[in-house]
């Protein structure tokens, strides 16, 4: 495919087997395939339980798929590198540093001088509006400053794509507006190939050019969106994008497509 | 029983008057007054300060109360001390009767006192009076026969005390006492022993402090008291640091590596529950009684804490967090030294805190078993010699140690562990 030779990330064909203790398995995914070029934003929705954890795990390279290959650069992956970059949901800090420790950790394990490390390091938190808060323990911010920086930890290492599991999901709904914005300056400014998952439809919306909706059982690919959202809400008040026509009817269309999903899983159950 | 029934007593009362005084000045503040729900709430019980000043007081109260102290205003009756008597009445062998006087003086032991002087009158008929001392807590025989006339011959025999008849094996109460007669025919005088505990048994608290500054300043059979506890304590500092140093690691190792894992699981799960005083006799057969038994013993008792605190401290990290270091780019070594061990320390400092107390409490019971010098030592050698005094000090200060130790262990972690429980 053409759209594949182009692309910076491939997930080609992943599958993955969960082999159960007690003999049964389970198709966490199966035959997944995705091209994504460098500076796209994807965002990753699907009723729980439909792998959406378990491929990005891959990608970061802490699960090795039972078939297929992800291939970043013309490089197949083999386990995490500092080339993919990972934003926890939460409690992936580290807590017996300071704030700019944590931040300055990927430069310091690579070996940069001090100085060098010190001025990225305030860039960063200036970025993300904590350059108050660089000698502060992280256990004295609250949640939503704390996924700033793991942001800018993550940041701090210039990665080539950035993996994020659910890095809002633990916010109060204003933080959390606050924090998607953030994304998206953040996106728009580095260029960066970003893969969010997430559980809300509206974030989903909001934080991907591309959104993917995955289904369970096997996990695969449900169906996919180009959305032009994303690219509003970088100039825009977000709350103004939400009011776009499109915007309600798509946001419709895919949560009445997971509802089904749900509806489907909670019938086989039975 | 009786102290017991005092102490819930004073328990209940103290609370009740506290509610009654707390309640009136109500000037509670905080977070945790506001709470409506405090029963369940774990955080909303904290220790309630005058609970414990009040306490700490009585267990002192009751403890003076019991023996006597000068430090407390009430005491229980004490013991019957001073003079007294009891008349007998004897028949002779001619069957005529006559009634003698026993005067007696009861003095605390340790009190020199002298035999009452008998009254120049009352010396009339056959039966003579008599003169006993008898130290409190005591009880002394006395043969009322001895000086009387014809208290030898066959036929005399005392039948009774104070008008109430008496026969052998059976007792009498008199004033200030019990007056039983032997089997063989001999009067025996209990004075009254009160409800206060005798010194063998439990000195008085100023008894206690008073033997703390003599031992502290002259020392128990030549062996300081900074000596004694010194080298209790040098015993657990090197005993606990030998565990740390090899546990830590081992811990590690067992946390970070399969093989390590099945080699030392066994062994370590198979140790983990024997009571390291129960290794003592093995102890004292492979490594003989001196300094090198007793480390090795302290060595074993700390070893396998910190080992399982150690490997509890590995897994438990949180796996994001290796995750997000292995996604900075770090190496294992890197992981090892930033992430994993950091991470573990409080869960170390944890283990630490009980190593250290069960290293201080096998110390004291090694040096029971044998030793030169020591805290246990001491206690022990001041048993055999019933000096109940410097037994309690003992006790008391190896309490107090034992404390300061875990305070100590404490206030190390909330300096060098900030972040325990916070992530
Ligand atoms: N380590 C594992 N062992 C066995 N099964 C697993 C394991 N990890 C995931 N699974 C299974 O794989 C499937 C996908 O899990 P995954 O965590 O990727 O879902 P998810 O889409 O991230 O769900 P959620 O939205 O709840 O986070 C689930 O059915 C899960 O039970
Ligand atoms: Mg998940």
């Amino acid at each position: 495919m053409a759209d594949e030779k182009q692309s910076s990330l491939l997930i080609d064909n992943i599958s993955m087997t969960f082999n159960l203790p007690d003999g049964s398995s389970v198709e966490a995914l199966k035959d997944v395939s995705l091209g994504l070029a460098t500076g796209e934003l994807l965002s990753v929705l699907g009723p729980s339980g439909c792998g959406k954890t378990t491929l990005l795990n891959i990608i970061a390279g802490f699960l090795a798929p039972t078939g297929g290959q992800i291939i970043l650069n013309d490089h197949q992956v083999q386990g995490p590198a500092p080339e993919r970059g990972m934003v926890f949901q939460r409690g992936a800090l580290f807590e017996w540093m300071s704030v700019r420790k944590n931040v300055g950790f990927g430069p310091a394990m690579k070996g940069v001088p001090e100085k060098q490390i010190r001025t990225r390091v305030d860039e960063l938190l200036e970025i993300v509006g904590l350059h108050d808060f660089g000698d502060k323990a992280v256990y004295e911010l609250s949640g939503g400053m704390q996924q700033r920086v793991a942001l800018a930890r993550c940041l701090a290492n210039d990665p080539d794509v950035i993996l994020m599991d659910e890095p809002l999901g633990a916010l109060d709904a204003l933080t959390r507006e606050k924090m998607q914005g953030l994304v998206l300056k953040l996106w728009k400014e580095t260029g960066k190939t970003i893969i969010l998952i997430t559980h809300s439809v509206e974030e989903a919306l909001l934080l991907g050019e591309r959104l993917l909706v995955m289904a369970p059982r096997p996990g695969r690919i449900h169906k996919e969106y180009h959305l032009p959202f994303a690219e509003m809400g970088v100039d825009a008040d977000l709350r103004e994008v939400k009011k776009h026509g499109d915007y309600g009817s798509k946001r419709e269309e895919i949560l009445s497509m997971i509802w089904e999903m749900e509806e489907e899983i909670m019938g086989r159950k039975e | 029983m009786l102290v017991l029934m005092i102490y819930v007593t004073i328990f209940v009362l103290a609370y009740v008057i506290y509610q009654a005084v707390a309640g009136r000045s109500s000037k509670k503040v905080g977070f945790n007054a506001r709470k409506t729900v405090t029963f369940g709430d774990e955080s909303a019980v904290t220790a309630n300060r005058a609970a414990s000043v009040i306490s700490v007081v009585s267990i002192f109260l009751i403890w003076g109360a019991f023996t006597g102290s000068n430090l407390t205003p009430i005491h229980v009756p004490g013991p019957f001390v001073g003079k007294t008597s009891f008349t007998y009445t004897a028949t002779n062998a001619e069957n005529q009767t006559d009634d003698g006087t026993v005067h007696i003086n009861v003095a605390k032991v340790g009190n020199d006192s002298k035999k009452p002087t008998l009254p120049e009158s009352g010396q009339s008929g056959f039966a003579k009076d008599d003169a006993l001392k008898v130290g409190a807590w005591r009880s002394a025989l006395i043969r009322v026969q001895n000086n009387d006339d014809g208290g030898k011959i066959k036929g005399y025999r005392v039948t009774a005390i104070n008008g109430q008849a008496i026969a052998p094996n059976q007792m009498v109460e008199v004033a200030d006492g019990v007056v039983s007669m032997t089997s063989k025919g001999s009067l025996s005088f209990a004075p009254s022993k009160g409800w206060q505990m005798e010194p063998i048994w439990l000195p008085a608290p100023e008894a206690i402090v008073t033997r703390l500054f003599e031992i502290s300043r002259d020392g128990y059979q030549n062996v300081a008291l900074s000596e004694n506890i010194g080298w209790s304590l040098f015993r657990v500092v090197v005993g606990f640091l030998l565990g740390s140093l090899v546990g830590i690691p081992l811990g590690y190792a067992m946390g970070l590596n399969d093989w390590f894992r099945g080699w030392f699981d066994p062994i370590v799960e198979f140790m983990r529950p024997i009571p390291p005083l129960a290794l003592i006799p093995l102890v004292i057969i492979w490594f003989g009684i001196w300094e090198q038994g007793k480390i090795s013993l302290l060595f074993l008792a700390a070893l396998w804490i910190m080992t399982i605190s150690a490997r509890a401290g590995v897994s438990g990290v949180n796996i994001s967090k290796v995750h997000a270091a292995y996604s900075l780019g770090a190496s294992k070594l890197q992981i090892l030294l930033h992430v994993i061990i950091p991470n573990s320390l409080p869960e170390i400092f944890t283990g630490a805190r009980v190593a250290m107390g069960v290293c201080w409490g096998t110390v004291v019971a090694a040096e029971l078993v044998a030793a030169e010098k020591g805290a246990g030592k001491m206690i022990i050698a001041a048993s055999k010699f019933q000096q109940t005094d410097i037994v309690i000090m003992g006790i008391i200060l190896i309490g107090i140690i034992g404390f300061g130790i875990d305070i100590l262990m404490r206030m190390a972690e909330s300096v060098l562990v900030p972040w325990k429980g916070k992530g």
